[in-house]
């Protein structure tokens, strides 16, 4: 059964860019969007397993730090070479002053 | 004239990037993609790293996971080398006596390593497939010393994966300094700190004279003396691969040289990747020439969409990395066209450096840390300096400006 799990406070994670985020043995890379919406997906590129928290936030993409993969990151899509695999995304919401995801 | 038959010679990461790219954009005729090696199109950076150092027997990390080419309906001619191109006829030569008929040709034919110039030079192993990886793997797992000639980043890196395995490691540089030709002299001189401070002795300034065979292994006499390494590694840069394209008459440079459009002296044959020495659009029409992932993949992609009738030139940045330890280097852009350089610390030792021309234009940068400090402004970096911005020093060099906020 998935579960709300508490990621971090509202402020710690800057409009238009990503935090790591690892529960039970699974990383997970949580995003704030530019017009401050949360979402999240699984924490490392389809690619070659690169964490993408270390990636770049522009707009709703999350370019992967090492080879540039491309993914949406509200919907998981794969955004062209050298990534073909989508992104496993989960839901995020806000509660309070904290951020939770569903895994 | 409608292209029907779309030859590329070289089944590397540009070769095999070009081929996927095509189908991608819908190229629906045919593609033969020919490569001496038997493998399908790898990936090579992780040949000095992780093919050597993981504990588990590697494989190739094929581009495209597998089975795409096949699915995308490109055909694979592997194991045979392309031996001469009729330009008059459009043919390709290959060596087992077959002809393929071409109305445009690739040449991704890459570049080779560049052996020692001195006796002995077959004693010391180089890298370039994952063949090559295998025998320095086999041969570095089974050793006790590893001896490195040459510290660019095929060397630098194999230290780093011998160091990993727990071998004692020496590197012999000729030069001064490492990584003279590549990288900046203070991102170059903390990676040095780096290597000395895991325990690899490095001797600069040294002129090896000649390699000799011992019972156990090898014996490398230099200028400042004889050293014994059961196993020894040279990387000493690569040459293009440009025989075919002289043998046929194009024109030859540093590379095969090309223009705007990857298009060789020859309007239906082109040529990406290593072997390919191309003009950038970004840097006064400046020739380079890539031994680089991003540029053989960027190029793959650029010369399928000229193929199909793009006439934009290829604009891409330069950009590469190493990774060595915990360590990621990354450069953008052509750090030569700078005049001055600003450097900003990220913390936990991580730091950037900005290099700017003389008209405040930023024209390369460099980081050097764990990736993830230093992913982020290298590619914000990227996009400023494709954008040809002019910007201020002083906020460069103060790690809480925000580089996003200067796009």
């Amino acid at each position: 059964m998935p579960q709300w799990i508490d990621v971090c406070a509202l402020g710690d994670i800057d409009a238009e860019d990503v935090l790591r985020f690892d529960h039970e043995g699974n990383t997970y890379a949580v995003y704030r969007s530019p017009d401050d919406e949360y979402f999240a997906t699984d924490g490392l590129c389809t690619h070659e397993k690169v964490h993408l928290a270390g990636g770049l936030v522009m707009d709703d993409i999350i370019e992967c730090p090492k080879h540039n993969g491309r993914f949406n990151y509200k919907t998981g899509a794969a955004k062209g070479a050298p990534v073909c695999v989508d992104l496993k995304t989960y839901r995020a919401k806000v509660q309070g002053t904290r951020v939770l995801i569903e895994i | 004239m409608p292209l029907n038959d779309i030859v590329i010679v070289g089944a590397g990461e540009a070769g095999g990037r070009a081929a996927l790219a095509l189908r991608e954009a819908g190229f629906a005729g045919r593609i033969a993609l020919v490569g001496e090696e038997t493998h399908p199109p790898y990936e090579r950076p992780p040949l000095s790293k992780a093919a050597i150092a993981d504990a588990a027997t590697p494989a190739p990390v094929v581009i495209g996971d597998g089975g795409r080419l096949a699915e995308l309906g490109v055909e694979r001619i592997a194991g045979v080398a392309a031996v001469a191109i009729d330009r008059r006829e459009r043919r390709l030569e290959l060596a087992d006596g077959r002809r393929l008929s071409y109305d445009a040709l690739v040449l991704a034919t890459g570049a080779r390593a560049r052996p020692l110039p001195l006796p002995g030079a077959e004693l010391a192993l180089t890298l370039r497939t994952f063949e090559d990886a295998l025998r320095i793997r086999e041969r570095i797992h089974a050793a006790g010393r590893v001896a490195v000639v040459g510290g660019g980043f095929i060397g630098l890196e194999i230290a780093a994966s011998a160091r990993s395995l727990g071998r004692e490691v020496t590197l012999m540089e000729a030069d001064s300094r490492l990584l003279r030709r590549s990288t900046p002299e203070p991102l170059a001189a903390a990676l040095e700190a780096r290597h000395a401070a895991e325990g690899v002795e490095i001797v600069k300034s040294v002129r090896i004279e000649r390699i000799a065979a011992t019972a156990r292994g090898v014996v490398i006499h230099t200028s400042e003396g004889a050293r014994e390494a059961d196993v020894v590694v040279a990387g000493v840069g690569a040459s293009p691969r440009v025989e075919l394209a002289d043998a046929a008459g194009l024109a030859v440079d540093n590379g095969v040289r090309v223009d705007g459009s990857l298009r060789t002296s020859d309007p239906a044959i082109y040529a990406i990747g290593d072997c390919a020495d191309f003009p950038h659009p970004l840097f006064g029409g400046r020739r380079l020439r890539l031994e680089a992932w991003r540029n053989a993949f960027d190029q793959g992609a650029h010369v399928a969409r000229a193929l199909l009738g793009e006439t934009q030139a290829f604009a891409a940045l330069p950009w590469f990395w190493s990774d060595q330890y915990d360590l990621t280097l990354q450069m953008v852009g052509v750090a030569e066209t700078g005049a001055s350089v600003i450097a900003r610390d990220l913390g936990g030792g991580a730091q950037m450096l900005f290099h700017l021309d003389a008209e405040g234009r930023i024209v390369a940068a460099g980081g050097l840390g764990p990736i993830e400090k230093t992913a982020k402004e290298i590619k914000l970096a990227e996009r400023l300096i494709a954008r040809r911005a002019v910007l201020s020093p002083v906020a460069l060099a103060d790690p809480a400006a925000s580089l996003k906020k200067m796009l």
